[in-house]
């Protein structure tokens, strides 16, 4: 059976794990390869990493991680943030990506989608939605770290880059990301059921029951989170068990 | 010398990454049917369309060079499109031949099953023969998966592993010196090195 999958995101600026990690086995957890080390030791089931600062510099950065990463780590890597064309994607499927998520850049001229999957398949492009709840009751994407509000509404805007060949769409909740009070459930649901891509939810966990809810009423079918596992709150293991007990299909 | 052959579908680096990681002392990133003869054992990796799979083995002259290396009886492992195109045909490509050394066809989930697809994500092998591939492995290990399509060989005996999306399929194929996996072992951490580990070994 298809498992769920568990998926650590490192967001990183200037070479570096924003905030650190707190994991004590490591000499530096704010090395990026490191933190990736570790959560592979730990059995994550993918990893993300995210550029927040997507420079020219950064990018420079983030390459040369992913390209130690993948010496060390034989899971599936997603880089994203700053993605802005067809050579920024083909330099860090060449550094060792297996997928890069794009989110402005498809706004900007959703194209990007179409030749992105045309040149490396779908299954390499990961369309990144940060959705905001509007006052009509539906979702707003946003683009630049949520900072800039679209006219696009998120469930369509999903079903359209699907259809342009989006393999998987990573979906974060603004109104939940940050909060530690749980994935948005009724936005995640939604998405999940009306295109036949994963949906992996991200935005909002502060528990292991957050991560069964999305899973289980919110039909996603990967979580995404990041403060919970790299303070120590729970480990990965930590994760898999509570879900395992819950009867959610999970790799051990 | 393991050859890794490049036919221009998808990127090669993490099959490489893994079979250094594994062990392996020379592999070479090979195009030319030369490089094949001079080889111990082939890797066809592969992810994209069967038919541009098909037709890029031909231009580049590699497909009768891989039908005779694998009759030579030397090691061969293919992954994912790799082990698709071993088939002689494919629902993906109507019309265009695959390498036909195995008789059998590849097809897609069906639209019926209400199955997202590609599927994508860890699912579990359950081993059916006891073949060297999967020495020092459990039943039901995780592999990764990315695909819309899988083989159904004719000679059910050659299934070495199945896997269950809907229905089940076969994940993995071993028949005297070719081993064929769906998943990608690259990709599947110590349970992929442990395939490739072994892959290596059979050398």
């Amino acid at each position: 059976m298809l498992a769920k999958r568990i998926i650590p995101c490192l967001d990183v600026t200037g070479g570096r794990v924003v905030k650190g990690t707190n994991f004590i086995n490591l000499i530096d957890a704010g090395d990026p390869v490191e933190c990736a080390v570790e959560y592979n030791r730990q059995s994550a089931d993918e990893l993300v990493f995210l550029d927040i600062t997507a420079t020219s510099d950064g990018r420079k950065s983030i390459v040369d991680i992913i390209a130690k990463t993948a010496e060390k780590v034989f899971i599936p890597l997603t880089v994203g943030g700053g993605v802005r064309t067809i050579e920024d994607m083909r330099t860090m499927l060449n550094s060792g990506a297996d997928k890069v998520s794009v989110n402005s850049a498809a706004v900007a001229d959703p194209s990007i989608i179409k030749a992105g999957a045309g040149k490396f398949g779908s299954q390499c492009i990961v369309l990144a939605i940060d959705a905001k709840k509007a006052q009509n009751g539906r979702w707003k994407v946003y683009t630049h770290g949520g900072r800039k509000e679209t006219v696009l509404d998120a469930l369509e805007w999903a079903k359209y880059c699907v259809s342009l060949g989006a393999g998987e769409i990573l979906l974060t909740s603004m109104d939940k990301d940050g909060t530690k009070s749980g994935y948005d459930i009724e936005l995640t649901k939604i998405i999940s059921e009306s295109v036949n891509v994963p949906v992996i939810a991200s935005g909002g966990a502060g528990s292991l029951e957050h991560m069964y809810d999305v899973l289980n009423a919110g039909k996603a079918d990967a979580v995404l989170a990041a403060s919970i596992f790299h303070f120590g709150q729970f480990t990965i293991p930590q994760a898999k068990l509570f879900l395992k007990n819950k009867h959610i299909p999970v790799r051990i | 010398m393991i050859a890794l052959i490049d036919y221009g579908m998808g990127n090669l680096s993490s099959v490489r990454k893994a079979f250094i990681a594994a062990g392996a002392r020379n592999i070479e990133i090979v195009s030319s049917p030369n490089e094949i003869y001079r080889a111990e054992a082939i890797v066809l990796p592969g992810v994209g369309n069967f038919g541009d799979g098909a037709k890029n083995l031909n231009f580049l002259g590699l497909s009768d060079s891989i039908r005779n290396f694998i009759s030579s009886g030397k090691p061969f492992l293919g992954i994912c499109l790799g082990m698709q195109l071993l088939m002689e045909t494919s629902e993906e490509a109507p019309g265009i031949k695959g390498l036909g050394i195995i008789n059998g066809k590849t097809i897609k989930f069906d639209n019926s099953l209400n199955l997202k697809v590609p599927q994508i994500g860890w699912n579990s092998v359950s081993k059916i023969n006891k073949h060297s591939c999967f020495n020092g492995l459990k039943d039901n290990e995780y592999f990764y998966f990315v695909h819309s399509y899988y083989v159904v060989p004719e000679n059910t005996s050659y299934i070495a592993g199945l896997t269950e999306y809907g229905i089940k399929f076969c994940s993995c194929i071993c028949k005297e010196n070719i081993t064929a996996t769906q998943f990608h072992p690259e990709k599947s951490q110590d349970a992929g090195i442990q395939i490739i580990k072994n892959f290596i070994n059979s050398i």
